[in-house]
């Protein structure tokens, strides 16, 4: 089937749309960004094709009763299964890097503490990804770095090996690892294997083994031909296709708003690096845009550094925020003076949440300022970008526009991080229709 | 411009008249560094070239100086000079570079080092920075200022009354004080002579400016036009020079004319033209080329640019030098220049140059360490927008600091611009397919 693709490589994560030929949406996937964006791209292509073959799926499973938790079950064990296999090639890798000279002298011991390590983690995954269970996370980087880093430390002290040894093995193979996109082939095996295990443990499906197992085939059958893919973001001038596929991500966010919500006039987006205010027309197209220049305080990464500062998850920021009693006045428009001014406040006893939610409002107040030299917030108003997925945020915009701007519709979408890939496949399926 | 660019520069082309024009200004520095004539600093906007020629004072105007600089790379540490010595972050970037020059051992861009000024004329247009410029100036050099105040147009249109009161002032103040600081006598019938010559360059000048309104247009009139701006705006207003120059000039763009030339860049001719803009704003000097190149690789092309009017405005109420009113005449030569004028006066040229023109929008490049250009620009773009139909867009950069120069940034919004123009062709909105 002819399919149309929108990859917005961000500076924290790369996210792909894939669309059919009647704009339908029929998957979406993320990755971090690398360094290499040629493999962020393909990662989240792959990535977008998987999801799109879950809606097929999901499709050809129709309304069975019980067909809503074999997929959730396949959903599960499929990224298990990836997990796992993941996890396969990454200590393979690492054993490649034993052979390097400096760790002649402790290479049996390096082994045999790695592959302890492995075999825990294995262990682990089931626990991992059992039903309900909590991932901070969905990247397998994260996943495997965070249990890496606390299983080898108790295993390198079990074994009187050196921590910084495997941490540098680890290290140099995760990149490797990072760089490796999974081909069709093994997606499809992945998928199969999934779905046996979760029809082992799903009950009360009206789907018989057999027929779930031919639906899944017929769809892994089916190509997804990549009729048109157009790229934007920062990373856009890297992306390995020709420059009539590009697109600007001002232009991208602005129809992407304009396609999750039809009635938009206005369009914040606030990224890892940038904070930028879009007006499009009735048919999604920029009128009018402004965003920050030299200096990207108020964007994402000033989250991030303030969270790094409180040394408590980006995460949590939102919620620890949102039981202010009041919102601390942060003057400080620069990140690394607002990291001086919450020290400042904490020192003279000021409550942790109070300090954040002032500091929630500084980066809204900052995001007024550049929507109004936009030309101001005009009824729909959408809010898109990783920072529309925290409430704190969120809530100070939404006072800061009832001030400014009197009762306006606020749309902010659950998929809103994807709005700019949605903008880049909209932009791919009118290249060519 | 790929990395291998930056690191092998490719051989930049120039059109005969460029080479000419550079001859001229090194002409120009070997002149004021040769220690044989009287030198007299003074601004670019409203400057009174022919006035000093009457006295064999040669023009040194330190926003070239800080120009030629900043595209020699020399400005970055000029400008960390300045801050040194105290000056803040948000001080304009040329009075950085000239006060670091000097503080740097005063050295012209062709290796000597300037000589002190015999005198410092402040005919201020315009600009309220060029006023505590001088004053620092003063402090350093102990030379003779003469002040000629500009008022600002405020209501749009010069009254008489403005007029009459810069000729009172050439009078009464700064002829005295040259005919003092040079010894030779005011001579009336010697600056109408040159006057004479500044208007014969000024018509060729204006004819050029309206070539752009061809299409494909032979020239761009931003990137080029600083260098086609160049004799007529600095010391060579008046003389035998610039007519021969802006003759050479219109020979050569009768030619690309006849040859159906795109705009010329210094990677040669651009191959197509898709975009039309006007620009408001002085480009960034420190990434001229890199900047320059953000626009042709896309084939935008600038058709009309108001910094091109920055030392005086000719043709947007016709105005030449007229030797019959020699002093008269200088008097609204000041009083025109672009920054002088209000901002309707200016939302009005730049809306006439879009139509006139036939422009896809106007483009702001706005200077961060320059109110006189920045202040309203924003306000401006939206009356732009309104009067003529046609989408705007904003960029920021600065002068002279390198600092302030985002790549990335700046060529993200064009991007983003050229392609919204795109947009709004394809849907059939207000944008016009150029080429």
């Amino acid at each position: 089937m002819r399919t149309f693709i929108g990859i917005d490589l961000g500076s924290t994560t790369t996210k792909a749309v894939l669309m059919d030929e009647t704009r339908t949406v029929l998957g979406r996937g993320i990755t971090n960004s690398r360094s290499n964006y040629d493999v962020a791209a393909r990662v989240s292509k792959q990535e977008a094709k998987i999801s799109a073959r879950f809606t097929l799926f999901n499709q050809a499973l129709g309304t069975k009763g019980g067909s809503d938790r074999l997929l959730a079950d396949l959903e599960r064990n499929f990224r298990l299964e990836q997990f796992l296999s993941e996890l396969k090639q990454l200590e393979e890798t690492c054993d490649i890097y034993l052979d390097n000279p400096r760790f002649t002298d402790m290479k049996t011991s390096l082994k045999e503490a790695l592959s302890t390590v492995f075999r825990r983690i294995e262990g682990e995954a089931a626990g991992i990804y059992a039903p309900g269970a909590d991932r901070k996370s969905d990247f397998f980087r994260d996943i495997a770095g965070s249990r890496f880093m606390n299983i080898a430390e108790t295993v390198a002290k079990e074994a009187k090996i050196s921590f910084d040894a495997m941490l540098n093995i680890y290290d140099k193979s995760i990149i490797d690892i990072e760089s490796l996109v999974s081909s069709d082939e093994v997606v499809s095996l992945q998928l199969l294997n999934g779905l046996t295990r979760a029809l082992k443990e799903v009950s009360g499906v009206e789907v018989s083994e057999t027929d779930a197992q031919n639906a899944l085939r017929k769809i892994l059958d089916i190509e997804l031909e990549e009729t048109y893919v157009v790229g934007t973001g920062y990373g856009r001038v890297r992306l390995p296709f020709p420059k009539e596929h590009i697109r600007s991500e001002i232009l991208c966010h602005g129809m992407g708003a304009h396609m999750m919500f039809p009635g938009t006039r206005t369009v914040l987006d606030i990224g890892g690096q940038d904070t930028k205010g879009i007006q499009i027309d009735e048919n999604g197209i920029v009128a009018n845009f402004q965003m920050n220049d030299r200096c990207a305080a108020g964007c994402g990464r000033y989250l991030g550094y303030i969270a790094d500062e409180m040394k408590i998850g980006l995460h949590e920021l939102g919620p620890i925020a949102m039981k202010a009693t009041k919102a601390t006045k942060i003057n400080s428009t620069c990140t690394v003076f607002a990291g001086a001014e919450l020290r400042d406040r904490l020192a003279l006893g000021e409550s942790r949440a109070d300090i954040l939610a002032g500091l929630h409002r500084a980066i809204m107040l900052r995001a007024m300022s550049i929507l109004s030299r936009s030309g101001g917030v005009n009824d729909q108003f959408t809010f898109t970008g990783g920072v529309a997925k925290n409430e704190s945020a969120v809530n100070e915009l939404r006072k800061l526009i009832k001030e400014n701007y009197g009762d306006i519709t606020i749309n902010i979408s659950d998929e809103s991080i994807y709005t700019g890939a949605l903008g880049g496949a909209s932009f791919a399926h009118r290249a060519v229709n | 411009m790929s990395a291998q660019d930056l690191v092998n520069p490719k051989e930049v082309i120039k059109s005969h008249s460029q080479e000419v024009q550079k001859e001229m200004i090194t002409r120009n520095y070997d002149k004021i560094t040769s220690g044989t004539v009287k030198v007299s600093s003074t601004f670019v906007p409203g400057n009174l070239n022919e006035l000093l020629m009457c006295f064999d004072i040669a023009n040194n105007l330190p926003e070239i100086n800080a120009i030629q600089n900043a595209m020699r790379k020399k400005t970055g540490e000029m400008i960390m000079e300045a801050e040194r010595s105290g000056h803040s972050e948000d001080v304009c970037t040329y009075v950085k570079a000239d006060i670091g020059m000097m503080a740097k051992g005063n050295i012209a861009p062709n290796g000597k080092p300037f000589p002190d000024p015999d005198v410092l004329l402040l005919s201020y247009t315009g600009c309220f920075t060029f006023l505590k410029w001088f004053e620092l100036l003063r402090e350093q050099y102990k030379c003779p200022t003469v002040m000629l105040h500009v008022p600002y147009a405020a209501d749009g249109a010069p009254t008489k009354n403005m007029r009459d009161y810069i000729v009172k002032q050439l009078k009464e103040d700064v002829i005295p004080t040259l005919e003092k600081i040079s010894g030779i006598k005011f001579d009336i019938d010697r600056l109408r002579g040159y006057l004479r010559k500044s208007a014969a360059a000024e018509n060729d000048l204006v004819w050029m400016l309206e070539q752009s309104k061809r299409k494909p247009s032979p020239i761009d009139c931003y990137f080029g036009g600083v260098y086609y701006m160049g004799p007529i705006f600095t010391a060579f207003r008046g003389t035998d020079e610039a007519i021969e120059y802006y003759k050479l000039l219109r020979a050569e763009i009768e030619e690309r004319i006849k040859l159906g030339l795109c705009a010329q860049t210094p990677d040669g001719d651009m191959p197509e033209e898709k975009y039309r803009l006007v620009v408001e704003g002085p480009p960034n000097w420190t990434n001229f080329r890199e900047f320059w190149q953000m626009f042709y690789e896309f084939g935008a092309v600038v058709v009309a640019s108001s910094y091109t009017k920055v030392g005086g405005v000719y043709d947007y109420d016709n105005f030449r030098h007229d030797a019959d009113h020699p002093l008269e005449t200088l008097a609204d030569y000041c009083l025109g220049v672009y920054t002088n004028r209000n901002l309707p006066t200016r939302v009005d040229m730049l809306a006439r140059n879009i139509k006139e023109y036939e422009a896809d929008g106007l483009l702001i490049n706005s200077i961060k360490s320059c109110n006189s250009f920045s202040a309203g620009q924003l306000v401006m773009m939206r009356e732009v927008e309104k009067l003529t139909g046609k989408p705007g867009a904003f960029i920021e950069t600065d002068l002279v600091d390198p600092r302030y120069f985002s790549a990335a940034n700046v060529k993200n919004r064009l991007e983003s611009y050229f392609q919204m123009i795109d947009q709004k062709r394809r849907a059939g909105g207000s944008a016009t397919m150029a080429a």
